[in-house]
């Protein structure tokens, strides 16, 4: 069985196809549980033929878990998928595939050592016997990307290609088997504004062929542009779904953030003390940021927030000492600890840790944690070398079983479970232990990266009265976050990243998720037009 | 109620056996393959031979178990470390080689020799952990990997040692050396055993008591996290390389005595043996995992094989062929008791 779609005469007459036609899919009453717990409720959703259907929603509304299920990357545990009317279970990745669903995720599919169009025909069956079929897949590929408008040579290095041609790439990858539906998860992620504006000129292509396309993004202004029908998701509800043109910017941000968190996020009291760290126009070497300015006070959470990509997360991990700066200076608690022409540079992890700076990293399994190890040893790995937790050689193994008991109460774990390798543990619980590291050493900034990515809500909470803790008792947190009723909720000021570029800093008073995303929409708007 | 009866008797049966089924599942989770290698070996191995229990035969095992449970230890701390040592061979060899020139040379021919057994000894240490230095320099520094840097080395030092020697044996040690250190019993104990022992205690001390202990273990189990931690991990990299080459020194110095001679061409089952030996115990390929008491009970399970397929007069061949093959079905059943441990956690919801 495969999709079939018909070409639509008028692409943005919606309205009236809704009326007459049938949906290239539909999803019936579809929930999903992960070990008891649900992802996902029970809901409807559909896709026509030529339409752009935008999902719209923050971080962990489900929007991720809705594409596993419709790429056939994960079961449905209830409801039913319908393919002209026929019930389907979609088995895999590839049965998707031969169904018609493709998907462009914000993930690298590409394999960086071969060309366009190795890359474009990788898993498809274009052989004879067992040899490739060398100048067919040449002509193919032309094809496609002609088709496709994309002004790529199919025998480039894929390496050589700039980050947009690659998402170009990843795109005509998904084209070539010459899809029904098109899921694109954020592809504007990383793109410069005229990329951007290639990508949606490409989707408009798709439009006119008669592909439905699944649009997510965090961007409104994009959803307004691209999009017929918008559907908003909030912690696994598909709350509803809107005719674009039928609602508005504020209506639509109000739909997916709600008020919901009004009472979630603690008040957190600032007590700004006298200045803590200060970034003086940072430019670094491997990445987007430029001329980038931001100082820290005692005891106050300062929010830098941008979409993914935007470098927010570079910046922090320069001062300590993570990224290479070209240029800059960079001062903590009056010492210049960087400053290229005065020859100063202490940024590393140990010179960082031992001034009091603790960052921890967004990813937790590649770089915040040993996933092998126990919470005990995790926890004391980075102040091991402290009087509390050894002398000279030896490492004080009694003293930290006794100080691990306290952290245990303090992170609202069972005492016992300090010896539990966290591969056993939940999400939720390691993301924990990574902020524990903060409990057994003195730490007057906290650079947190993405602390609350892919953590249950009650998790959330928690995190949220640590970071009351630690601000309570007079320390700082530089927030680094895309999450931006995060920000909004949490931080006392706010400073706004977008591509690598420090665009404005918004004080305490007037933050709120309406605002920042004012900020970014305005930026975006700029660059497309 | 007879129907009733007929019914449930089977169904207890089954349930006592799906228990059985459960517990034994529990073990193997919570054991790893080693018991069960073990005590399959003793059983086929006491059954085949009457002389396999006997006093004199396990003492004869332990005694040449001891050089295998050192460079295992060494091999450990490399593995720990998310590296591999291939070059332990040839630091026997070289070991040998050294000391045993320089004993030859220093001694006169008359009296007890001691001095010249003592910087025979010291020599032969220094080569050797010199050669565990350039090992972890090009690891740490050079970002050579490991398993590239120590083949490379097995042939550098290989190369050295044979040309010192010329490939001839090297006689004309005290014989001192090989009376104490070789055949020396103090108390019942085998001197070998004697020198082991404390060398088993130290390993353990440094692994689970100091700090660099635990970086070890850190920077196998993720180098980024031990870096972001501010952990030195270069410096302690080299100190792991450095201390696998010298417990590698001292059982080169101990098979030396043994033989009498130094030989170039020592030691060329050890690297193959000693990482059986951690596989087999339990060391994680991908580093940060192992247990010291393990690995030296591996190290004993293999002398154990071989000296019961000796008792069983199998060919030498086959021998080869049964190591390789329990080697390859250790790192089997240790996958599968990952897989086995993630059913078991979903199943009952908790971990082990």
């Amino acid at each position: 069985m495969k999709i079939t779609s018909q070409p639509q005469q008028s692409p943005h007459s919606d309205q009236l196809r809704v009326r007459n036609a049938k949906p290239l899919i539909h999803l019936q009453g579809v929930s999903k549980d992960y070990f008891g717990s649900t992802a996902l409720k029970p809901m409807n959703f559909d896709i026509y033929a030529g339409e752009v259907h935008a999902l719209f929603g923050e971080n962990g509304a489900g929007k991720s878990t809705l594409l596993k299920i419709i790429t056939g990357d994960t079961q449905p545990s209830s409801g039913k998928i319908l393919i002209n009317d026929e019930g389907v279970k979609i088995t895999s990745v590839h049965h998707a595939k031969e169904l018609g669903i493709s998907a462009v995720f914000q993930e690298y599919t590409l394999v960086p050592q071969l060309t366009v169009e190795e890359n474009l025909f990788l898993g498809s069956d274009l052989s004879s016997g067992i040899f490739l079929q060398k100048t067919r897949l040449r002509k193919w590929a032309k094809q496609t990307l002609e088709r496709l408008e994309f002004d790529l040579e199919p025998n480039q290095l894929v390496m050589n290609l700039s980050h947009a041609q690659q998402r170009m790439v990843e795109i005509a990858k998904a084209f070539h088997s010459s899809p029904a539906i098109m899921i694109l998860d954020e592809p504007t992620a990383a793109l410069s504004g005229r990329e951007t504006k290639q990508l949606f000129a490409m989707i408009d292509v798709l439009k006119s062929e008669g592909i439905g396309v699944v649009y997510v993004s965090h961007r409104t202004s994009e959803i307004f542009r691209l999009s017929d029908r918008v559907s908003v998701m909030q912690d696994g509800h598909l709350i509803c779904t809107h005719t674009t043109s039928e609602i508005d910017e504020d209506k639509l941000i109000e739909l997916a953030f709600g008020h919901r968190f009004e009472s979630f996020f603690p008040t957190i009291k600032s007590n700004t003390g006298k200045q803590l760290l200060s970034i003086s126009n940072l430019c670094l070497t491997n990445s987007l940021v430029q001329d980038a300015s931001l100082t820290i006070n005692a005891g106050e959470i300062v929010g830098l927030t941008g979409l993914a990509g935007s470098g927010a997360a570079d910046i922090a991990r320069a001062c300590f000492g993570l990224n290479q700066i070209k240029s800059g200076v960079i001062t903590y608690l009056d010492d210049q600890v960087y400053n290229k022409e005065l020859g100063i540079n202490e940024l590393k992890p140990r010179a960082m840790l031992d001034r009091g700076m603790l960052y921890l990293p967004a990813d937790r399994r590649t770089e915040g944690l040993i996933m092998e190890h126990n919470i005990r040893q995790n926890i004391s790995l980075p102040s091991l070398s402290l009087a509390k937790f050894s002398s000279g050689f030896w490492v004080r193994r009694k003293r930290e079983k006794h100080i691990m008991e306290s952290v245990s109460r303090r992170l609202k774990i069972n005492p016992l479970s300090i010896e539990n390798v966290l591969n056993h543990l939940s999400g939720g619980t390691q993301q924990k232990v990574m902020l524990a590291k903060g409990f057994v050493r003195d730490v007057q900034l906290f650079i947190l990266d993405e602390p609350t990515i892919g953590v249950d809500i009650g998790t959330r909470a928690e995190i949220y009265r640590l970071l009351q803790e630690f601000c309570d008792a007079g320390a700082s947190v530089l927030l680094i976050s895309s999450d931006l009723g995060e920000v909004a909720n949490i931080a006392h000021r706010v400073y706004i990243v977008d591509r690598g570029e420090l665009l404005a800093e918004i004080p305490h008073n007037s933050i709120s998720e309406a605002t920042l995303s004012h900020y970014l929409d305005q930026r975006e708007t700029a660059l497309s037009c | 109620m007879l129907e009733n009866r007929v019914k449930q008797a089977p169904s207890s049966w089954q349930s006592y056996f799906s228990q059985a089924i459960n517990f034994v599942t529990f073990l193997y989770i919570k054991g790893g393959v080693l018991p069960w290698f073990l005590v399959l070996a003793v059983l086929g191995f006491s059954l085949s031979s009457e002389y396999f229990l006997t006093q004199t035969n396990l003492s004869g095992i332990s005694m040449h178990a001891t050089y295998l449970v050192l460079v295992a230890m060494a091999q450990m701390l490399v593995m720990l470390t998310a590296g591999l040592d291939l070059s332990v061979g040839v630091m026997i060899a070289m070991t040998s080689v050294v000391s045993s020139l320089t004993m030859g040379a220093m001694w006169s021919g008359y009296g007890s020799g001691w001095e010249s057994i003592l910087i025979g000894c010291v020599a032969g240490l220094c080569a050797c952990a010199g050669i565990g230095l350039v090992n972890g320099i090009g690891v740490a520094w050079f970002r050579v990997p490991a398993f590239i840097m120590t083949l490379g080395m097995s042939s550098v030092v290989l190369g050295l040692a044979l040309s010192l020697t010329g490939g001839i044996p090297i006689y004309g040690m005290p014989p001192n050396f090989t009376d104490i250190f070789g055949y020396g019993v103090w108390k019942g104990f085998p001197v070998p055993i004697l020198v082991t022992i404390p060398c088993i205690g130290l390993m353990y001390l440094f692994l689970n008591w100091t700090r660099v202990g635990r970086y070890i273990y850190a920077i196998g189990g993720n180098l980024r996290a031990a870096q972001l931690s501010g952990i030195n991990t270069k410096m302690c990299l080299i100190i792991a390389y450095t201390a696998a080459a010298f417990f590698t020194g001292i059982a080169a110095l101990l098979i030396t005595a043994r033989l009498d001679t130094g030989e170039s061409n020592l030691g060329v089952s050890y690297p193959l043996l000693s990482i059986a030996a951690c596989a087999i115990g339990g060391v994680s390929l991908q580093g940060g995992v192992g247990k010291l008491h393990n690995v030296v009970l591996g190290a004993v399970f293999i002398i154990l094989i071989q000296n019961g397929m000796n008792l069983m007069r199998i060919n030498s061949y086959y021998q080869m062929v049964a190591i390789g093959s329990l080697l390859i079905i250790s790192i089997m059943a240790e996958n599968f008791r990952q897989q086995l441990m993630l059913t078991y956690k979903n199943k009952t919801g908790s971990s082990i």
